[in-house]
């Protein structure tokens, strides 16, 4: 399996060089590799239906057990077959839908990825490789709705469904990880043997509101659908593809997969029942307003998915039947419908339902192959739509008062798509010859043929309904279900409940059908009326988050160092000072056993001090400078008076070198004297230092009053006249025992001396024209 | 005696702070040099002062010897003390040479990395 999914990112690589040597033609031949892979999955079924499940396993990161892990059991070969079953036409169609575009090598490179991407999804039986693959998908969807990138309309959408699907991505991460350091094991077989634990478990909501975020925003629920039709914007062969057959699937596939580890709790049906429900209605409501058949179709496809996560929101092995049927029946009507629309928009030069008429006569092959669709969709004998309609209100009817209510919203919801599905199939194909931008004649085969086999395979499993029913769908129902499924599968069960409401449902969509423009006026009306959408939200989301962006970076990031500055301390103010009140760590100061320091220590500390106050107010700079030079001398004496010599000599000569070189530098310039500051700024400058210098003053009494480990020090002391015959203890430290860092100290003076006399050296380049500009202004002024 | 040295230390950081809070980056330059004997001090203190008796072992003298001056503090300073006056001057000439060329030690003035009229440009899809 691992080949299977690696192919398709290699071949990937050779498919613009392929494109080169043979043309458009090269559809036929990268066909080969979804067809193969088709035969490969085939030749496995056995395997499935007898063991219930292959597994394999490659180590990828082991120690955090993650690992390249495949599972095929009955629900994903059923996926991996579609996949690959219709991306096999895809392939051919996409040669030639874009029959002569520059970068139809590229693609092909972007289908073939997208489509291992996607088994990868499928089949990955580790958390972490599901999320690789799926962030794959999500990756490809990118490029492909961004195919055409030239248009801003197909750029903005590409980062629409990327920023969606990305987020919902992200979570289901987050969920996965929870979920797998919970039950301490990434590998979905292994999650599968816990059972009711998880539900059990305190995060589990937390799980479940997680995984589901990835699930909705990929497979389009409300309010996160908005992506989906705006994708519309690919190429149509992609829209076929990956926005209504297979990647939109893979939110209901992990639902699926979820379902035995996360589902059949109260949580889940509540969610996933009403999220499911509304974007049903939702979807059929806004489908029936459009006029572009793409966007028809993508409404209805959010609308089915809709539908799909309601089913599997139920629960029970009936819903999960119907689930999985109509999972099969709409993979094959609507990526076929798409096909269809594709190839009209391709001969006729507009998908404008408005515009669109008269086909039939013209175009008969793909008028047959959106009849058979159509019919599939209606949910008509003997297609396979029929079949899971029949299942799915067989199930709902089986319920509870939830499920009647949910029967109602499926009624309703099959009754629009049978409408809006007959409208696309019909419209452009009956009444008179439409205004049309080209005049349409029947398309190659390339375009039809895809269209026509999946109304082929539709009819063929309604009609072959037992055998699936009792091999590919009861295995997928099982391994959903985790037990033997029981029901078998008819394609005529008699006249009972659900067929009523079946003929119920196409009566309601015929009269939908009859005053399809009445109807379309009356959405059109109220959604005018309702106005904003989660598409214009994204917008406004998008603009004011700039807005804050911006308005952060040019308060935070304006160019002006004062204010870095003042950041950097008020933090410095704050780190100090927000630890001592929260853990009351004030240092206890003791006034009656505070040592008298001699007159002369009191004189020098008092020097320091005046030299400080000088430096604040000093008004010329070279008064500053001397000051500075009292406060540095001052503290060169303090290291003398209390045993550190070496210290003092030190300090004495660098304060004389500081000085001496500051006032040569400022004679150089020529600066104002006065440099006060003004007003509210001086007092919030004070108040910060204020807190800076009292907050450094308690910080080092309370260290004070913790114990001193000495030990390093006795350690040298100890050392330095034993070991490394030296008798002051400082030098031996600095030249012995740390040589090292001394050397490292003495580098950084050298390279410092180096770039200062670099610095000095090169003259400041003279820009001539910005003097002339000067010396006009002057003139002018003058 | 440490409480004291305490409170020059929390002054020296106060006043240089101030400094530093400048629009003039002489004076900042002057409170990165205050900054320095700041922290020099801080070090100091927290190793405990003891008077008038260096870290020295005498003639020989083979052992632990005590009530010496903690000599750890002092070989960090050491280090420090030399490195602040290359930091010093490497940002001494710095402003030097900004002066140079732009003919202004005012901050505010300085804004040629980081213009004060470039926004950043509008989303466009």
């Amino acid at each position: 399996m691992l080949v299977a999914v690696l192919s398709g990112f290699i071949l990937a690589i050779f498919a613009p060089t392929i494109k080169r040597f043979l043309g458009y033609r090269a559809g036929w031949v990268l066909a080969l590799l979804p067809a193969s892979i088709f035969i490969y999955f085939l030749s496995l079924y056995d395997q499935v239906m007898t063991q219930r499940a292959v597994f394999e396993l490659y180590e990828w990161v082991p120690t955090l057990g993650i690992n390249l892990s495949f599972y095929l059991d009955g629900i994903s070969l059923m996926f991996a077959l579609l996949i690959s079953g219709i991306g096999t036409f895809i392939m051919i169609s996409s040669g030639g839908y874009l029959k002569g575009h520059v970068n139809q090598g590229r693609f092909f490179a972007f289908m073939l990825m997208f489509m291992a991407s996607m088994l990868g999804v499928v089949l990955a039986s580790n958390l972490i490789a599901i999320f690789f693959f799926w962030e794959m998908t999500s990756v490809t969807s990118f490029l492909l709705i961004g195919f055409d990138h030239l248009r801003k309309a197909a750029r903005r959408a590409a980062f629409q469904a990327l920023v969606v699907t990305g987020l919902g991505g992200l979570g289901m991460l987050g969920g996965f990880i929870i979920l797998g350091v919970s039950v301490g094991n990434f590998e979905l077989v292994e999650i599968m043997q816990f059972g009711t634990e998880i539900k059990d478990l305190d995060l589990y909501f937390v799980i479940l509101v997680l995984v589901l975020l990835g699930a909705f925003t990929k497979s389009a629920q409300f309010p996160f659908h908005f992506w989906l039709p705006n994708a519309m914007e690919a190429p149509t062969p992609v829209s076929a593809f990956l926005h209504s057959a297979t990647m939109v699937k893979a939110g209901v596939y992990l639902l699926m997969r979820m379902y035995p580890i996360l589902g059949d709790t109260i949580e889940w049906s509540v969610i996933l029942g009403t999220f499911g429900a509304f974007t049903l209605l939702s979807g059929t409501f806004i489908a029936i307003r459009q006029t572009d058949l793409k966007r028809m179709l993508a409404y209805t496809t959010m609308a089915s998915l809709g539908l799909l996560v309601m089913l599997i929101g139920v629960g029970g092995e009936g819903a999960i039947e119907g689930a999985v049927l109509y999972l099969f029946a709409h993979s094959l009507f609507k990526g076929g419908l798409f096909t269809v629309a594709g190839t009209i928009d391709h001969e006729a030069g507009t998908r404008d339902i408005t515009k669109l008429g008269g086909l039939r006569s013209k175009m008969p092959i793909t008028f047959f192959a959106a009849l058979i669709a159509a019919l599939s969709m209606g949910g008509i004998i003997p297609l396979v739509g029929f079949i899971a309609k029949e299942s799915m209100y067989h199930a709902l009817l089986h319920g509870n008062n939830y499920t009647l209510i949910l029967l109602a919203v499926a009624i309703i919801g099959n009754a629009f798509m049978f409408a809006i599905g007959f409208a696309v199939a019909l419209k452009p194909m009956l009444g008179k010859l439409g205004d049309m931008p080209k005049a349409a004649h029947e398309a190659p085969i390339m375009l039809w043929i895809g269209a026509l086999v999946l109304g082929i395979c539709g009819l063929a499993a309604g009609f072959g309904i037992t055998y699936l029913g009792s091999t590919l769908i009861h295995s997928a129902v099982s391994s959903i279900n985790n037990e033997n499924a029981s029901t078998e599968l008819h394609l005529w069960a008699g006249i009972n409940m659900p067929l009523i409401l079946s003929l119920f449902t196409m009566g309601l969509g015929a009269i939908i059908y009859m005053n399809y423009h009445r109807v379309r006026i009356f959405a059109d009306d109220v959604l005018n009326w309702i106005g904003w959408g989660p598409d214009k939200g994204f917008d406004q989301f998008f603009a004011g988050l700039l807005a804050i962006a911006q308005w952060v970076t040019r308060n935070m990031q304006n160019g002006d160092l004062k204010t870095y500055m003042r950041y950097i301390f008020i933090m410095l103010a704050l780190v100090i000072w927000v630890p001592m009140f929260i853990y009351g760590a004030f240092p206890s100061i003791d006034l009656t056993k505070l040592v008298t320091p001699t007159f002369y220590e009191a004189g020098i500390l008092l020097m320091a001090v005046l030299g400080l106050y000088a430096v604040l107010v000093a008004k010329s700079r070279l008064t500053s400078i001397v000051s500075l030079g009292i406060l540095g001398f001052s503290v060169a004496l303090l290291f003398m008076l209390f045993g550190a010599p070496d210290l003092s000599f030190t300090q004495f000569m660098v304060e004389t070198l500081s000085v001496v070189i500051l006032a040569l530098v400022m004679t150089r310039l020529k600066l104002d004297k006065s440099d006060r500051k003004y007003g509210l700024y001086a007092i919030i400058s004070a108040i910060i230092a204020t807190a800076v210098g009292t907050g450094m003053t308690l910080l080092l009494l309370r260290v004070m009053q913790t114990e001193l480990d000495m030990s390093l020090s006795n350690y040298f002391t100890k050392y330095s006249a034993a070991i490394a015959h030296g008798h002051n203890i400082v030098n031996v430290i600095l030249v012995d025992f740390r040589a090292l860092d001394t050397l490292g100290e003495i580098s950084v003076v050298m390279t410092t001396g180096i770039v200062v006399l670099a610095l000095i050296r090169l003259k400041p380049k003279v820009d001539n024209n910005k003097d002339q500009n000067e010396d006009n202004l002057k003139g002018s002024v003058k | 005696m440490e409480f004291y040295l305490a409170i020059l230390v929390g002054l020296i950081f106060a006043v240089s702070t101030y400094m530093m809070l400048s629009r003039s980056v002489i004076r900042l330059v002057l409170g990165v040099a205050l900054l320095g004997n700041a922290v020099n001090l801080l070090i100091f203190t927290v190793g405990r002062v003891t008077r008038e008796i260096p870290p020295i072992i005498p003639n020989g003298f083979k052992g632990m010897i005590t009530g010496i001056a903690n000599p750890l503090p002092q070989a960090l300073i050491l280090t420090a003390i030399v490195i602040g006056f290359a930091l010093f001057s490497f940002v001494l000439v710095l402003t030097y040479r900004a002066y140079e060329s732009l003919g202004t030690d005012n901050s505010e003035e300085m804004r040629i990395a980081e213009p004060e009229d470039v926004l950043v440009s509008e989303l466009t899809y």
